[in-house]
Parts: C-alpha cells; structure tokens; sequence
C-alpha cells in the first residue's frame, strides 16, 4: 500500500471537495429545519384526541423508522416518476432526509412535550389560557430544555447521515471523494480527507451544542432544583 | 354566585361525585372537607371545568358550566384557582407568573400588567423576590406567589385545594394570613383544608364530603358547635386528636 502525503494534503484544500463540505452542511441545515417543522406537527398530531389523526402521524413514524433511508431515497428519486412525479437530484435528497429526519425528531419532540407536568397544563387553564397558549407559553419552553440534548446528538447523526444521498447522486461530501476516487484512485487519501471533513464538522456542533445547553442549563439547574 | 345541582360524575363504573349539591354565595367562605379519596378536588375543579362531570348543573355567574358552547377559557379566567402542588410556572420569574394570564389572556398591556403584578406580589408579601425563579423559593413564598397569579385576573371567586398541605408547619399560616386578608376584603373562596382552626375563624360555612357525598353542609357555628352526623363526627374527632 502506498500513501501520498501530497496527494493526501493537496485533496484536503481542493475545492472541488471542499464545495462537497459546504453541500453536506446546508443539506443538513434545510433537512433538520425542514425536519422539525413537520416533526413538530407529527408530535402534536400524535398526541392528538382524534383516534385517526393521531394513528395517521403514528403510521408515519413506524413507516419513516422502520425502513432504511437508502431505500426511501430511492423510492423517492426513481419510483415516484413511475407515479407522475419528478424531482431533481436535490428535491429527492432534501424530502429524503426531510421526511425521514421528522419522523425521528417527532418522537424527540414528544418526548419533551409528555415530560411536562400535567399539573402545569392545569394551571394554564386555571388562569383561563387556551389550548394553543398553553403549549406555546409554558409546555414548549419546558419541553425544548429537555429536547436539547437529543436534539443536538440528532444533529450529529444527520451531519453524517446526508451521505447516504450519494446514492442517487447527491454531489455532497461523500460523493464528491467517491468521484475523485474513480478518476485518481488515491483511496486512503481522499478517505481520510473526507473522514477529517467529518470530523471537522460534528466537532464544531458538539461545541455549538455544549454552548446551546450550557445557556439553557442556567435555568434547568433551577428547574432540577426545583424537582427536589 | 356557585350553584352546584345534583352534579355526579364518574370515573367509568366508579362513581366519585354522588349528587352533589351546594350554593355559594357572593362573599361566603366556603370550606370543605373530607377524608382523603373522598372526592373533594373532584367537586371544587368541576366548578372551574378542569374536571367534567356527567350529571347535574353547575352555573358560575350565570354562565352553565357544563353546557358544551361555554367558553372554558373565558369561564376559568374568571375563576381563581389555588393548587396543593403550587404549579407555579418554572422557566418563569415571579413576577413574569403573575403577568402571562394578564398578558395572554385579558391581552393588558405590559406596563399594565407589571404594575398589577408587583402591586399583588406587594400585598402577598413577595415584591421583593419578583426578579427570582419560583425553584429559589420556599414552598410557603411559592404558594402565596400562586394566589397573587390567581389575584392578578380580578377573579370573582377563587378555588384552593388543600393550599398548605404540602407545605412544611412553619410556613403554613404565612399562607392562611394572606388567605384570611383575602376573605375579609370579601373575596369568595371555596376552600378545601383540614385547617380547622382557619376554618373555624374564616369560614362562613362548612361542607363534609364521604365518598362522593356531601354530608353536611351548614354554617360554621353549627358545624363546630352543634350536633353532627356521625360519619362527620368521626372524621373530625381523628382530625381534632392531635
Ligand atoms: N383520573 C382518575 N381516574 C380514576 N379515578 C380517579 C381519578 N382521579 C381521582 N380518582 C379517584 O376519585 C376519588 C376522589 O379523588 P379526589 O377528588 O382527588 O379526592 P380528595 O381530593 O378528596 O382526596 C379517589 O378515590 C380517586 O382515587
Ligand atoms: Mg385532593
């Protein structure tokens, strides 16, 4: 086996990769705000007091996490137009990990919402709030300390996660070190240049996370506290 | 002012509420107890709808609580409620929990509400701790900061659920003191307590409920001096004991 330094440190500044890097960030950034939105509503619907909405959004979580996302993807890029429906490489790879991301931080968000004393929706409404204030005012702020640090380990794996798009195509990271691969067949090298890419990558959220709950901390440490 | 008719309610086959009726009138003190189990927080948060129940009427104001075009909300905004658990709101300062309802739900304005806020937190005893978090008070500053949330609404009535139970012996009559105050500027009150000695000062009449049933329901002289049901005087002689 022989191993380039040159090669090795020529890929790591290479722009053709580092645009793979800057794909595999906002992929995981429109996918994970995209996610959320309709996690969000996925939870709520799940908890809902109609027997076929809350089994629809339940059927959808047991759809989403029982099967791989590879075969969602391919399902979405190359089944769907049998059905009519087209969509580009980026479409597919953004409903892709949109609709699979969701049904993960569905349950998350759910999680965090149920975690919250019932005592204190009581209380809302004894002070007459309605329904959509007391959600917005005092159970999701409760329940968003506690969905914090799943949260942030979500978004770890989702970093790593959008690789799976290469499949169909996606020009992120990964794909882009397969490419280059098949043309200069420097396989260690360009591994282990997207292996650092990575590693750049969910370092950097882990310190962005630990300074999102080290803010929020302040107020949770009173909240422990006050749990006795 | 309350006006319970024949209200029973059941938890599928087991019925908590056996026919209850009960009237109170603006400006009474009304305390109710009761052996534990015995549906006492059934009965008061069927008043303000936290509970539903399947028979009977109860009206607020002249509003029917059990008919289904009510406006819950707007109904609850007018009555206070007081929790054993205080359930103040955690991610909250003191004086934020005494404005959100003024903000969300009578939609005052922020100075408004502030100024209303600290006046109540004043009159409970609690303007200096405005700026802390509910979790850095003691249980007894905590419950007197939920009866100023519940003041802050300009509530007709207010319902309290055993508001000193869960707090330790020294703290409990800084809570009475204020609900004392409370009944004498003539605020209506439900209140559900063992605290007889408040009851037998506060009170303007007494309710003792067994197993869903109200048993007695007099005034407060005659509760305390007259004869009794049997079922009442065994309760309270276990009480009274020690
Ligand atoms: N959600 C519920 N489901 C079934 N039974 C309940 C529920 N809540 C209360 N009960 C029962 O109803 C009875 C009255 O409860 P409660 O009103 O809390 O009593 P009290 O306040 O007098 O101690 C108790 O026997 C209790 O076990
Ligand atoms: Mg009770």
């Amino acid at each position: 086996m022989n191993w380039s330094w040159s090669g090795f440190f020529g890929y790591l500044v290479n722009p053709f990769i580092l645009g793979g890097v800057w794909t595999t960030i906002w992929l995981t950034v429109v996918s994970l705000v995209a996610g959320l939105a309709l996690g969000f509503v996925i939870a709520l619907m799940r908890r809902s007091s109609s027997r076929p909405v809350a089994m629809l959004a339940g059927f959808y979580v047991w759809l989403f996490r029982g099967t791989p996302l590879l075969v969602q993807l391919i399902i979405i890029y190359t089944a769907l137009p049998v059905l009519g429906i087209r969509l580009s490489v980026v479409e597919s790879a953004l409903i892709g990990l949109a609709l699979n991301e969701a049904a993960y931080l569905a349950e998350i968000i759910r999680a965090g919402i149920e975690a919250v004393p019932q005592g204190q929706v009581r209380a809302g409404r004894a002070i007459g709030m309605k329904e959509r204030d007391i959600m917005r005012h005092i159970v999701m702020p409760q329940a968003f300390k506690i969905i914090i640090p799943p949260l942030g380990n979500s978004v770890n794996g989702l970093l790593k996660t959008t690789s799976v798009t290469s499949v169909i195509s996606m020009e992120e990271l990964l794909r882009r070190t397969q490419v280059l691969i098949q043309e200069k067949f420097m396989v260690l090298e360009l591994f282990a240049v997207a292996a650092i890419y990575y590693l750049a990558m969910t370092t950097l959220w882990d310190l962005v996370q630990r300074r999102i709950e080290a803010h929020f901390g302040k107020s949770s440490a009173i909240g422990a506290a006050e749990k006795r | 002012m309350i006006e319970l008719n024949n209200v029973s309610k059941w938890y599928n086959d087991y019925q908590v509420l056996k026919d209850c009726t009960l009237t109170v009138e603006r400006g009474e003190i009304v305390v109710i107890c009761g052996p534990s189990g015995s549906g006492k927080s059934t009965l008061i948060k069927t008043v303000n709808a936290l509970e539903p129940f399947q028979e009977g009427s109860i009206r607020v104001h002249g509003m029917e609580v059990g008919a289904p075009d009510t406006d819950l909300p707007a109904l609850r905004a007018r009555v206070g409620m007081v929790f054993q658990s205080f359930e103040l709101f955690p991610h909250m300062t003191i004086l934020q929990n005494v404005m959100i309802g003024q903000r969300v739900v009578l939609s005052r304005s922020s100075s408004d509400a502030e100024a209303q806020a600290r006046r109540l937190l004043d009159r409970v005893g609690m303007a200096d701790h405005a700026h802390k978090y509910p979790a850095q008070l003691s249980g007894g500053q905590q419950q007197r900061v939920a009866i100023a949330r519940a003041l802050a609404m300009d509530p007709m009535a207010i319902l309290f659920d055993e508001p000193t139970s869960a707090l330790d012996p020294e703290m409990v009559s800084e809570v009475l003191d204020v609900m004392t105050s409370l009944a004498k500027e003539g605020m209506t009150m439900m209140v559900v307590t063992h605290e007889m000695g408040f009851a037998r000062r506060v009170a303007t009449r007494m309710v003792f409920i067994d197993r869903g049933e109200i048993i007695e329901n007099c005034p407060t002289e005659e509760f305390f001096g007259g004869t009794r049901n049997p079922r009442t005087e065994a309760f309270l002689g276990k009480i009274l004991n020690h």
